[in-house]
């Protein structure tokens, strides 16, 4: 065994539990944004990474800046949330989308998709294009939703990076992409601009999924590495808003780790691509006797 | 002493290494072993399942909310952070890659180094960056079990160079010496 170390002053101990549960609460009570049924690994990862890139000594210095410092809350917001996303993540998945989803989507006079926490906006616009390619994209509407603002703004904005677009080709091509995915937007200075064609049927709206309730019913939900970062009964908490606002028949996808089988909806479902986690939603029994 | 986990990070080479790992593991070997393994974005987990059925081990990828149990060994999945919550369960995340890399050597070991404290072993296998070296760093601190693949064994041998130029480990070893080590310390666990 090796000999008894000097535990470093930064480091945290146990009361460093109560301290953070006692930040989200007062980020909650202050700001309205909960955090409080997130996964505790990730939040205290985030947490600790500010503390020590704001040169902060421990969580409860960070809880009197956050309610005295707006720049500072608002800062913190963003590392608690989840901005990262690609264009075409997971190009299988995309693949079955346009495989066994589309030709379900095709028999509807119009199309309402609802992409749940869509952070900047990659995968909204990703699914802008394969509506556009199969043909669908004039009588469709996506309701894109994120609860943090300044990612929206980027969403709605659409210009990003081209340090990606090596990796998003891929992904397009791989997703079977059936033009040249550079025919989506311009280059500009180390970046490139969505073509205005796709934003047209964009609604780019703030919702929390934790506080806020049913807003539309729609044909499709995409929510994909979102529900990784809740606990058991938020997830739950959140499907249930999912199933309330799906069509019968309506289609579910969920990233590829997260599913349905810890969920009180896991019988409401029948798989469209186990893999993929595409699932659909059941017809309910009055329906389906009438039909 | 008797450990609860172990967290191994292993890069480059990394593939060889395993397989010369799971062949000494014997049959009802208990401490469950977490890895992160560098691997490309893209790739499936049929690999992972080509390890299972090749070895007496129960190997899988680990799984969101799954719980850790005894006598099994778990990959992180491509292209997501793996963490370990305080009710020893699993947490996925795709947060931005660190140290180049998701998932992370570092995520993984720091979270582990928090969960498990001094009952905690790590290693640092071969590979040819620094991922692991913050995390190795958190776990001593912790006074969790450091071992370091001896670099000399090593197919690569940067990974665990670095971890040695930030910490003193508790052993430097080869691959067969480490499991030799891992043997004798779970024949301590109840």
């Amino acid at each position: 065994m090796s000999e008894k170390k000097q535990l470093n002053p930064l480091q945290f101990n146990d009361t460093s539990d109560l301290e953070i549960s006692s930040l989200l609460e007062a980020i909650y009570q202050k700001y309205g944004y909960d955090f409080r049924q997130y996964s505790e690994a990730h939040i205290r990862r985030r947490i600790m990474n500010r503390m020590s890139m704001s040169g902060l000594k421990d969580v409860s210095q960070i809880q009197s800046m956050v309610l005295k410092d707006e720049t500072f809350a608002s800062q913190l917001l963003q590392d608690l949330s989840i901005t990262v996303t690609e264009m075409f993540r997971d190009s299988g998945f995309y693949k079955s989308l346009r495989d066994h989803v589309i030709p379900i989507l095709k028999t509807y006079p119009f199309i309402k998709i609802w992409h749940a926490g869509c952070a900047t906006g990659e995968e909204a616009y990703s699914m802008a294009i394969i509506m556009q390619e199969e043909g669908l994209y004039d009588r469709t509407t996506i309701y894109a939703t994120d609860f943090n603002q300044q990612a929206l703004n980027k969403a709605k904005e659409g210009i990003f990076s081209n340090k990606m677009i090596k990796e998003y080709t891929i992904n397009y091509q791989l997703s079977g992409g059936k033009e040249s995915l550079s025919s989506y937007y311009t280059s500009n200075y180390g970046n490139v601009i969505m073509n205005q064609s796709l934003k047209k049927n964009i609604v780019w709206a703030n919702h929390n999924l934790v506080t806020d309730s049913v807003f539309a019913e729609v044909h499709l939900i995409l929510c994909r590495n979102v529900l990784i970062y809740f606990d058991k009964d938020l997830q739950n908490k959140v499907q249930k808003l999912f199933y309330n606002s799906l069509i019968n028949g309506g289609i579910l996808c969920l990233g590829s780790k997260e599913g349905l089988r810890f969920t009180d909806f896991y019988e409401e479902y029948k798989d469209v691509d186990k893999k993929q986690k595409i699932f659909k939603k059941k017809y309910q029994l009055a329906y389906a006797l009438e039909g | 002493m008797s450990y609860e986990a172990i967290v191994i990070g292993v890069s480059s080479g990394g593939m060889k290494a395993m397989k010369i790992m799971f062949s000494l593991l014997p049959k009802g070997f208990k401490t469950p072993i977490i890895i992160v393994q560098h691997i490309s974005a893209h790739s499936d987990s049929q690999w992972i399942q080509l390890l299972n059925g090749t070895y007496t081990i129960d190997i899988k990828e680990a799984d969101e909310k799954e719980k850790i149990e005894n006598g099994k060994v778990y990959f992180a999945p491509p292209n997501y952070h793996l963490l370990i919550e305080k009710n020893k369960t699993f947490s996925l995340t795709i947060d931005e890659p660190v140290n180049y890399a998701r998932p992370s050597i570092d995520v993984l070991f720091e979270s582990a180094a928090e969960m498990y404290k001094n009952k905690l072993i790590e290693i640092i296998l071969t590979g040819s960056n620094s991922d692991g070296t913050n995390g190795i760093k958190r776990i001593q601190e912790w006074g969790g079990l450091a071992i370091v693949q001896d670099p000399k064994t090593a197919e690569a041998a940067y990974m665990p160079t670095s971890a040695m130029a930030a910490i003193k480990p508790d052993y430097i070893l080869s691959l067969e010496d480490i499991l030799k080590l891992l043997i004798k310390l779970d024949k301590q666990k109840q």
